[in-house]
């Protein structure tokens, strides 16, 4: 009698906690942009001046800024993350305007001080750079006006010497200033500025001036961008995807739910308890990591049901074998899950060591594939082993579940010892 | 304990016996498919292809013609292919289109359709090859990581036979893509190692039964060890029925139901999971009894 109730209650409570917590949880999922739409952009990495390389402390530099610019963009959650030695990913959910994203992103790459050098093919343009982005203080770009009460930015630069230097020699020549490739002004050198200090006059407009001061505030990227792959997907078509695709899920599943209830009757009820348990503590996992579900999560968890569905039916087919023996039903279940353990775990460990193997081995998708397997995989022992198993030996001392037609085997299968 | 024992009343085919018939058909799929793989090659989508797809879904027809002469006006028509579905439109265009054309691309479409959806794709084709040529690395370690696994639990035999039925299902699941021509994505590869995972699981349970099989069984002919084979695989049949049908579904429905972007990755998982179950029975187990067979021959060697 005890031991019914703490069938009962283990599995009310169970139920209870599932069923309270399920519609936070799946609040609080995170969604690859496969599965909501969104925007995606590969950056590699160079860096700006020739021969240099990427570090990857300026590579870890880059993503922070860009990822300041997004959220300057107002972009909800972005995610900026390094890839090897010279790549950083964005993804950016509720995009409405990719061009003016994409113009935002990159665009404020380079801000360069350059002066000429005598190679020029017109007399606009200035050659040699002086100066680069990572030159430039951050944040210290401020606006100011000038006495004639017009707006002009002033900035500082890291190295007082370097700029003393620089103003000495080009001292009464224009110093110019290019965002890009494009000339922003280009002021003669007045003076040799020894505070580090500088004041870029504008000409006049007032959102002109602020426009720079963003620009250089957001601009100090220390390597240069070079966009490599890009995805957009509508909101729509995201959302669409991931309902067909749950839908269709839910659709598998009560059919696998059904099969296992009509195939192994009692075993088989507690096996799709143990399925739904499964599924909620690996939808909690997600959530509590931080991970992101993807379309290649959704494949990872199908074969994770698979193998756990798969270690029910290996378990109750054994002790289905064993009733057919002959043998009672407390030493059928005893055997079979003796025997089916092994089977179990030796299965399961092989696909985990596949699973490391290309989580190690494998980028961008393969390694997410990978991972939801790992932790499916242990989740499902735990559960579809374990859990089923504790519950099933409950009802058994309780003393119900004694006939083998509880297990779907008929008396007239039976062998005689 | 000798196998008159063995239950007789346990339905059974010759397994060991019919293989030879599909090992015959399996290499003829194989050498089909290499030699489709190497005429036709493999119908890359723009993930494996220089160049930008762009998937419109919209909410009303709208006819090839219309979609030709907004390319063409935008002076980007240049190597594309339309395709014109119901709810769906499908432009591939061979060279990037830039942030200039993919915004007046969109616009022009819009005003044909104001609720239009776009998904657009670009690629630089690096990206996708290192992806594909990390997977295979990964693929080619992992079988690595089974046979010493399984040599350690089993025994070198299983893991040869293993690996070979999960390569097999690999390879023809490639195959049958490339025969048909179906598209392939990124997604596939993740769907290529889904089968790989579900076909060593596959396969490890039989040989876990044939293993403990082996244990009571004294082995003097060669037919004992096929009997034992054959046994064994009865044993384990309708657990291999049931799940495979159970996950067979559940890809299946996918396919069916499931979001347009993940249909050829369903598509390549159903195949896959049939062919993992058929691999295990027909290809594995026998695979290993004749490996077992040539070292009963060398009785000097038998341990």
């Amino acid at each position: 009698m005890k031991r019914i109730v703490a069938f009962i209650t283990v599995v009310v409570v169970v139920s209870a906690l599932m069923g309270w917590t399920t519609p936070g949880l799946l609040k609080s999922m995170r969604l690859g942009l496969d599965l909501k739409g969104g925007f995606e952009i590969l950056y590699e990495a160079s860096p700006l001046e020739a021969g240099a390389k990427v570090t990857k402390e300026s590579l870890v530099k880059t993503a922070q800024s860009l990822e300041k610019r997004a959220n300057k963009l107002g972009t909800s959650e972005p995610e900026v993350t390094t890839e090897g030695t010279n790549r950083i990913r964005v993804k950016l959910a509720g995009v409405t305007d990719e061009a003016e994203v994409r113009k935002m992103m990159k665009e404020p790459a380079e801000l360069t001080f350059r002066s000429k050098d005598g190679t020029e093919k017109n007399a606009d343009e200035y050659n040699k750079i002086e100066m680069i982005g990572t030159d430039f203080a951050e944040n210290g770009a401020a606006l100011q006006f000038d006495n004639m009460n017009k707006p002009q930015v002033s900035i500082k630069v890291k190295s007082k010497d370097k700029f003393a230097e620089i103003t000495k020699r080009l001292l009464g020549q224009p110093l110019a200033i290019y965002m890009n490739d494009e000339l922003i002004s280009a002021p003669v050198v007045q003076a040799v500025l020894t505070d580090g200090t500088a004041s870029i006059s504008v000409g006049g407009s007032m959102d002109e001036a602020k426009e720079l001061r963003d620009v250089i505030n957001l601009g100090a990227l220390p390597l240069k961008l070079h966009e490599k792959y890009s995805q957009s997907l509508g909101a729509t078509l995201g959302q669409q995807s991931l309902k067909s695709t749950i839908e269709a899920g839910l659709i598998g599943s009560v059919f696998i739910l059904v099969f296992m209830v009509g195939m192994y009757r009692a075993p088989g009820l507690i096996a799709s308890f143990a399925l739904i348990l499964h599924t909620w503590l690996l939808i909690a996992v997600f959530a509590w990591a931080n991970f992101t579900l993807t379309l290649p999560g959704i494949a990872a968890i199908i074969l994770g049901i698979g193998m756990a569905v798969d270690a029910n039916i290996i378990t109750n087919e054994r002790i289905r074998e064993e009733l057919r023996s002959g043998k009672s039903v407390m030493s059928s279940v005893k055997a079979g899950g003796k025997h089916s353990l092994r089977t179990v775990l030796d299965s399961n460990i092989t696909t985990i060591i596949v699973a490391i193997v290309m989580y190690i081995y494998g980028t961008g998708s393969v390694k997410g594939f990978a991972l939801v397997l790992i932790v499916e995989i242990v989740l499902s022992i735990a559960t579809n082993v374990y859990f089923v198993r504790f519950l099933l030996n409950l009802l058994l001392k309780a003393g119900k579940l004694m006939k083998p037609k509880y297990f779907g085997v008929k008396e007239s299968e039976i062998r005689a010892l | 304990m000798r196998f008159v024992h063995f239950d007789k009343s346990i339905k059974r085919l010759d397994y060991v016996h019919l293989s030879k018939y599909f090992f015959a058909i399996s290499i003829a799929l194989i050498v089909l498919g290499v030699a489709s793989l190497s005429f036709f090659g493999l119908n890359y989508s723009v993930d494996f292809q220089s160049g930008s797809n762009v998937d419109v879904t919209v909410s009303k027809s709208i006819s090839k013609g219309e979609i030709e002469s907004v390319v063409k006006d935008l002076d980007i028509a240049e190597g594309t292919t339309i395709n014109v579905g119901e709810e769906r439109i499908s432009i591939r265009f061979t060279k990037v289109l830039n942030e200039d054309q993919d915004v007046a691309l969109k616009k022009e479409i819009s005003k044909l359709d104001e609720s239009a959806a776009f998904e657009v794709n670009t690629v630089d084709t690096e990206m996708a090859k290192e992806l594909a040529q990390n997977a295979i690395k990964a693929v080619l370690i992992a079988c690595l990581g089974i046979i010493i696994y399984v040599s350690i639990r089993f025994e070198w035999r299983f893991a040869i036979a293993a690996v070979i039925s999960l390569l097999h299902d690999a390879i023809l699941v490639i195959a049958i893509f490339s025969i048909f021509q179906l598209k392939v994505d990124l997604t596939f590869i993740v769907a290529v190692l889904t089968i790989i995972g579900y076909s060593i699981n596959d396969t490890i349970v039989i040989f876990d039964r044939i293993r403990e099989n082996m244990r009571f069984a004294k082995l003097k002919t060669r037919d004992d060890l096929k009997e034992l084979v054959d046994h064994s695989i009865a044993q384990t049949i309708m657990r291999s029925i049931y799940t495979v049908l159970t996950v067979f579904i559940a890809a299946f429905f996918l396919f069916l139901l499931g979001g347009e972007s993940i249909k050829m990755f369903s598509l390549a998982m159903t195949i896959g999971l049939v062919l993992g179950a058929y691999s295990t029975i027909f290809i594995a187990s026998p695979l290993w009894f004749v490996l077992k067979v040539r070292e009963k021959k060398k009785p000097a060697k038998a341990a």
